[in-house]
């Protein structure tokens, strides 16, 4: 863990990063790749919705000391669909199966009496409409619209509408990412899963928040110094964060592994699978995307601003400048001068591990030139 | 030294120095605040959340839609449909007691209530089909019982009586408020027979109604006022109304004090004819009958109804209620109308399924759209019927077909695997925060735990008080909550090893990361409560309890990073332990690749201290 510690200075520092705005292009890459098949899994395959939202058929039984789980296993089996088992108050039971007919419902009936041990004639089928019903949908979807509109602009004051427009971006694509899963594991769709992918939705916007915050902050003064283009301090802003991230996700991530893999995998706990596979993905994708999707993407459309460009030529002319001089030594330097202490151009020197010789030497490098109080920003 | 550090730290922010200057305080404050929360659940003698249906099960009412006379194909899929979802927004009036409702075959509703839910009370609010219409009273009677007649004749000392009471102002509220006890009992029951002194009387009783607005003292006066200036007419010029011959023989020979006699009259209304309808005397005891004109404004252009204690007019609990603005104008019109006529002509009945709730008069055109019904509400009889107002009229009737427990949905062994599995994974997080963060992971764990304490407690206590259910969801909800609270931890512990980094001294550290740790949390924090607030507001049935949790545990997570996690920082950055920078700590410099101060270095220069040699080890 130490090391896991040190790495942390390190990327504090700028010593040591990965560079995410750089190699963007494969991530984006990487991203579409993903959507795409998403987008191709839930085209082809389609969702399997519930019987929450689709209604089905409901067996009601005589009297019966089957139990719910019994009976529930049974039901799945000759349903092959999900089934909803309540014991009522008489001991009989109520069995909610999704996504069958009528002329089903009959063939289904003679199975499960005979699974049930008991006459066909005696159980009571019908259909059910859905209890998640349009009305439910419908202000769900106009929640989400009203929501998507006030937390764009609330980013769009808070940050800048640059920012607002990569948050949302990321966020469609966490949550396409989270439903195309869905349809090409096959899972059914209940409530809990919609519930999971709203879930998602606050967790997307979040994490991407912290890390914007932490871009905000280090950008602040970026036109005051030709050191860094933009693209760079997104980088850096991305690095320093990592630990946190990393932490963050691991943290979140895990109680809901263990209800994904340890309940329902080990355990039999098969009704927590819904709403915590998209919890997992959506998770997962949500964490990924404020780092490899839309910080890259702000630096993307900061980058097309005039004054960005500028910034951008400012540099690249200095460090060419400096190439010529041979200064070669002076790009990669000095923690202290500007709000971004160390660069990415640095990150082949010192490596992960071993002694670093370089920060030795820096003090009295420093001592020329720059703040004399050595304080970072 | 530290002082001052700390000012430097955060000079904006002033306010929040004094939590600094007294961690202890604000920890003591928020263990009485958990202290508290934890004896009231105790006291309220519910120490576990109510579950919802799926995990809990509960009541399942079967509903079977009857039909009309007169609307032979009534009972299709889209007057179901909307049963359905007016009776959903009914039984989840508050949006957090995760009610089901579904269809069943062709004419069947299916409603499950969660245990603990008072299930007579959602029986009625289920039942009940919510007809409501605003008809002009063209006549009115007390009914008493069989053997009384209608009598013909107002007896004039009766209206004398009533009248002088309500001249004096503060009597004229007090008319209002006999009528919910026993006084309407006296006027209900003494019947000074004639229509329209019956009617006057209670309407006085009826007082409150359609009060413009607010205001009911001033309105009640004036009523009392306009009272008397009606009496007169009213004595001159009873004009009785001239209703069908058929229908005024009905009048007379109905009897509301026989309860199928009611249920008879009810039967095969229409809206545009004339009809006569029973209604409770003020009382809740006797009763009233009426003679009712065609309906002027249907409830379904009410837009929204509330439950209101009237302190001033002192007429107990009563419905307000907001028309559309088709609504409004019918309302005015109508009340233009009625304004200009005599007792009891210039009443309207508020008829709801076939029964006269309230039967206010009227002196002057509304205009605002604003009317109230009285009666002698309850507080729980004036909310479920705000809450039935609300959500309009069932396009069918319904009769209840069963009433039977049902089981919970989610099979109890596999409730309790994924517990197991759960606690498996917290289990994870804790070692992983301790291998992480060591001596820090201790003050992490320490704010879970008060948090999901906080949590806990709030959730039992919403259960009585809101209805509030716990269902798989917000479980799940919740679990998801630790990774957005452990969040906070971890920007705030970041910062302060980051400012460790930096050279910084621990306490310095410590105050020096807050406010920029506090400001990521917080507007990372807004994010999650603004999808929380709108979806709150906006949606129904499961989307809102779901929303009600991030909303809660949003909140919760703001109040425990700054009422717990940063004055506990704060005490322990005094510790030897945290702040000599143990191996154990979480914090130790070297560990942490710590740079030291720079001024020292510059001093120092190539001596080059510590930090060059950061332990990889």
């Amino acid at each position: 863990m130490s090391k896991l510690g040190d790495l942390g200075a390190k990327l504090y520092r700028g010593e040591v990063g990965y560079d995410f705005v750089g190699k963007r292009k494969i991530w984006y890459g990487i991203s579409i790749l993903i959507t795409i098949t998403a987008i191709v899994g839930l085209a082809v395959r389609g969702l399997n919705m519930g019987i929450e939202f689709e209604g089905g058929a409901v067996f009601n039984t005589p009297k019966t000391s089957v139990s719910v789980a019994k009976a529930e296993e049974v039901a799945e089996e000759t349903s092959g669909h999900d089934a909803l088992v309540q014991k009522l108050g008489n001991d009989t039971l109520r069995i909610q199966i999704a996504g069958v007919d009528t002329a089903k419902s009959d063939h289904i009936k003679v199975e499960l009496a005979k699974e049930l041990d008991m006459k066909a004639d005696d159980i009571n089928a019908d259909l059910v409409g859905p209890s998640w019903g349009e009305q439910i949908a419908n202000k769900a979807w106009q929640g989400l619209a009203i929501f998507m509109i006030l937390v764009v602009i609330y980013l769009a004051i808070a940050f800048e509408w640059r920012m607002a427009l990569a948050a949302l971006i990321a966020l469609i694509h966490d949550i396409t990412i989270t439903v195309g899963v869905y349809a090409l594991v096959g899972f059914e769709v209940t409530p809990g899963t919609v519930i999971g992918l709203l879930t998602i939705l606050g967790y997307s916007l979040y994490d991407t928040v912290v890390v914007f915050d932490s871009l905000k902050e280090q950008s602040k003064d970026l036109a005051k110094q030709t050191r860094f283009t933009y693209s760079e301090v997104a980088n850096r802003s991305i690095n320093s964060t990592l630990v946190r991230s990393i932490n963050t996700t691991v943290v979140a991530l895990l109680p809901v592994a263990g209800l994904l893999f340890i309940g329902g995998g080990f355990l039999g706990a098969g009704m927590l699978n819904d709403i915590s596979l998209s919890l997992f993905v959506g998770l997962a994708a949500g964490a990924y995307s404020s780092i490899f999707i839309a910080t890259p993407l702000v630096a993307d459309f900061k980058e097309t601003e005039p004054q960005m460009k500028a910034l951008k030529k400012r540099v690249l002319a200095k460090r060419r400048a400096a190439a010529a001089k041979g200064e070669s030594a002076e790009t990669p330097v000095s923690a202290d001068e500007s709000p971004q202490d160390a660069e990415p151009d640095e990150d082949s020197a010192p490596a992960v591990v071993g002694p670093r010789s370089g920060p030795r030497a820096q003090p009295t490098r420093n001592r020329g030139r720059g703040r004399p109080s050595g304080k970072r920003r | 030294m530290d002082r001052e550090n700390e000012k430097v730290a955060a000079p904006k922010k002033g306010r929040r120095q004094a939590a600094q200057g007294k961690p202890g305080r604000t920890l003591v404050l928020i263990m009485i605040a958990l202290v508290a929360l934890t004896g009231g659940m105790f006291l309220s003698g519910h120490t576990t959340p109510r579950l919802g249906i799926d995990l809990a099960g509960g009541t399942s009412i079967t509903l079977e839609a009857k039909n009309e006379p007169g609307q032979k194909n009534a009972i299709n899929k889209t007057n179901m449909n909307t049963a359905v979802d007016i009776i959903n927004n009914r039984v989840n009036g508050l949006g957090v007691s995760e009610a089901e409702v579904q269809t069943q075959g062709d004419r069947n509703i299916i409603v499950n209530i969660p245990k603990g839910t008072n299930a007579k009370q959602a029986r009625e609010q289920v039942g009940t089909t919510a007809q409501l219409y605003f008809r002009p009273v063209l006549a009115q009677q007390p009914s008493t019982g069989p053997a009384e007649k209608p009598k013909p004749k107002p007896s004039s000392s009766d209206k004398g009586d009533k009248d002088t009471e309500g001249d004096k102002g503060d009597k004229g509220d007090k008319g209002d408020k006999p009528k919910e006890s026993e006084k309407p009992q006296d006027e209900a029951t003494s019947p000074s027979g004639t229509p329209t002194t019956q009617g006057r009387s209670v309407t006085d009783g009826l007082k409150d109604e359609p009060t413009p607005t607010g205001t009911p003292t001033g309105d009640a006066k004036d009523n009392a006022a306009k009272d008397d200036a009606d009496k007169g007419k009213g004595v001159k010029a009873p004009t009785p109304p001239d209703p069908t011959a058929d229908l005024q023989d009905r009048f007379t020979k109905l009897d509301c004090t026989d309860e199928k006699a009611r249920l008879k009259v009810k039967e095969g209304v229409k809206a545009t004819d004339p009809v006569v309808a029973c209604g409770k005397s003020g009382d809740g005891k006797g009763w009233d009958k009426f003679i009712l004109g065609p309906s002027e404004v249907n409830g379904k252009e009410v837009d929204d109804a509330k439950a209101v204690y009237d302190t001033q007019g002192a007429a107990g609990w009563k419905v307000t209620m907001e028309f559309s603005g088709k609504g409004t104008k019918q309302f005015g019109d109508i009340t233009g109308k009625l304004a200009s006529k005599q007792p009891p002509q210039n009443e309207f009945g508020i008829v709801m399924d076939g029964e006269v709730v309230s039967a206010p008069y009227v002196k002057q055109a509304l205009t605002t759209g604003q009317a109230e019904i009285s009666g002698s509400f309850s507080q729980d009889e004036a909310k479920d019927l705000a809450n039935i107002l609300s959500y309009g009229a069932l396009p069918l009737t319904f009769k209840e077909q069963s009433v039977q427990t049902v089981s919970a949905a989610l099979g109890g062994e596999q409730l309790r695997a994924g517990l197991i599995a759960g606690a498996i994974g917290l289990a994870l997080v804790i070692v992983y925060m301790v291998a992480y963060y060591r001596g820090l992971a201790l003050i992490a764990i320490a704010s879970l735990g008060v948090s999901a304490a906080l949590t806990y407690t709030i959730m039992t206590l919403l259960g009585p008080t809101i209805k509030f259910a716990l269902n798989l969801p917000a479980v799940c909800g919740a679990i998801v909550a630790i990774g957005i609270t452990a969040d906070s931890f971890i920007v705030y512990f970041e910062r302060i090893r980051d400012e460790v980094r930096e050279g910084r001294t621990l306490r310095p550290a410590v105050e020096r990361a807050w406010p920029r740790a506090r400001r990521t949390i917080l507007v990372s924090d807004f994010v999650s409560f603004l999808a929380a607030a709108v979806l709150f507001v906006v949606t129904v049935g499961k989307v809102q309890g779901f929303a009600f949790t991030l909303g809660l545990t949003t909140l919760l997570d703001v109040v425990v990073v700054f009422f717990f996690t940063k004055p506990l920082m704060t005490i322990m950055a005094r510790k030897k332990f945290f702040a000599g920078g143990g191996k154990w700590s979480g914090l130790d410099p070297k560990r942490l690749g710590a740079k030291p101060p720079l001024r020292r270095s510059r001093a120092a220069a190539t001596a080059a201290p510590v930090d060059s040699t950061p332990k990889e080890a």
